[in-house]
């Protein structure tokens, strides 16, 4: 159990390793409070979808499931919303649409769709746990990165000496950019994980979401390639189908 | 009216451009910009799907879930709508329009649970444009904008392919570095549009 709390902070990173969750990553880590409040409303939405949809495994049809787990979550997420507009209105403002925007996000349809959907209860209440630990680690990381030397404070107290020598690029959108490659590259070389791996829907949980699994991208593609039009989209469509 | 739209739709282009400033739909932006061919498909894509679940939810936000205070339903019903409406729309294609689902469906599926678009339909809401033209017109900005950033970034990462990186930046830390500098690119076009239609 303790394992299978510990993969999601570290050998299974949802942001660092597996880099899913890009969206949020990048846009709410100008601070290191709004990263802390994104980082609590994902483990509470990712804790509450992946225990109902544990404890309703076997009720909810095969062949509905994704816009089952789609509701249960947009559900949570509703919920988590309203909550945090009461309690934290400027949290709530400092998140804005990324808030609402936890129903896209990739990592808690994967999760439902991986894990969830197969395993008991507390297992997957113990699985959300640790993605969600995993998940507000990595954004803490990088909010601390891109609050203390962009703005030259730490949760809004300021720093003495940076903040004179602040670079205020860090916390607009082309430092988040800067901030993440940088974080992977450490990532990369700590674990010296096999480079050339690389962002497509291999690793995209929602590939079963999208279609890309059901095989119909895959004839879409190759009818493509027959057709000599669309040569570079079947790498996409196969990776997808695997 | 015309000036107002157009301020409109450049803003949502340049100024507030959804990969490279806002940070909305960054898996597509990342995952399917390394041809130049797949990019441009992915782009027209999302403009579209943009467009269409604009008309789609802005009605439907006025006249029903404000107008019955329902407004917290709103992400829920959304969701629903998009994904509905985009499994239609292909399903429409591929039966009528075979020659365009051929160009453009495969990427249709990609982007039903796409951050962009239901983030262009709860921003058309929030930022409270007044009319269905406005919303309409702010769907097709952000589209094109996620278009130009897809068919930019895709000429930026053809280099990147001969480039050789240290080891451990190779594959998605230097996409992400060079990505850092297409929008400090972006990040020069802030205030450009208040003094070009002064």
């Amino acid at each position: 159990m303790w394992k299978n709390f510990l993969k999601g902070i570290i050998r299974e990173n949802p942001v660092l390793v597996l880099l899913l969750g890009t969206c949020p990553t990048l846009a709410v880590t100008t601070s290191v409070s709004s990263a802390f409040g994104m980082g609590a409303a994902f483990t509470a939405v990712l804790l509450g979808s992946n225990i109902v949809i544990a404890a309703l495994r076997k009720m909810i049809p095969g062949q509905v499931r994704i816009p089952c787990y789609i509701v249960i979550i947009a559900g949570f997420v509703t919920a988590v919303e309203m909550i945090m507009h009461a309690f934290a209105p400027d949290l709530y403002e400092a998140l804005g649409v990324f808030l609402s925007l936890i129903v896209v996000n990739c990592i808690i349809l994967g999760r439902a769709e991986v894990y969830a959907s197969k395993n008991r209860i507390l297992d997957s209440a113990v699985d959300a746990l640790g993605m969600g630990v995993g998940f507000t680690l990595a954004l803490l990381a990088m909010a601390s990165i891109r609050e203390v030397f962009g703005a030259g404070s730490f949760l809004g107290w300021e720093i003495p000496f940076l903040s004179k020598f602040a670079v205020p690029i860090l916390v607009n959108s082309p430092g988040g950019f800067f901030v993440f490659g940088i974080l992977i590259a450490i990532v990369n070389s700590i674990t010296k994980r096999k480079t050339g791996r690389d962002f497509g829907c291999t690793g995209c949980p929602s590939a079963a979401v999208c279609g890309a699994n059901d095989g119909s991208l895959q004839k879409a593609a190759q009818k493509d390639q027959a057709a000599g039009a669309g040569k570079d989209c079947d790498d996409t469509a196969q990776e997808g189908g695997k | 009216m015309m000036r107002d739209l157009i301020i409109i739709i450049f803003t949502a282009m340049l100024v507030n451009n959804y990969v490279l400033v806002r940070f909305l739909g960054i898996c597509p932006f990342l995952g399917v910009s390394k041809k130049l061919h797949s990019a441009v498909g992915m782009g027209l894509a999302v403009t579209f799907v943009m467009l269409l679940a604009t008309a789609a939810t802005w009605p439907i936000q006025t006249y029903l879930l404000t107008a019955f205070r329902l407004e917290y339903l709103q992400t829920i019903v959304f969701i629903l709508i998009i994904a509905a409406l985009v499994q239609l729309v292909e399903i429409i294609l591929k039966r009528h329009i075979p020659a365009l689902h051929r160009s453009l469906g495969i990427y249709l599926p990609l982007i039903t649970t796409n951050c962009a678009v239901l983030g262009v339909a709860k921003n058309n809401i929030s930022e409270g444009y007044a009319t269905f033209i406005e919303a309409m017109a702010n769907a097709l900005g952000c589209g094109l904008g996620f278009l130009l950033a897809m068919v930019l970034f895709a000429g930026v990462r053809m280099r990147i392919e001969t480039a050789k990186p240290p080891k451990c930046f190779e594959g998605m830390p230097i996409t992400l570095i060079s990505a850092s500098i297409v929008a400090l690119a972006f990040y020069g076009f802030a205030g450009v549009i208040d003094n070009m239609f002064l």
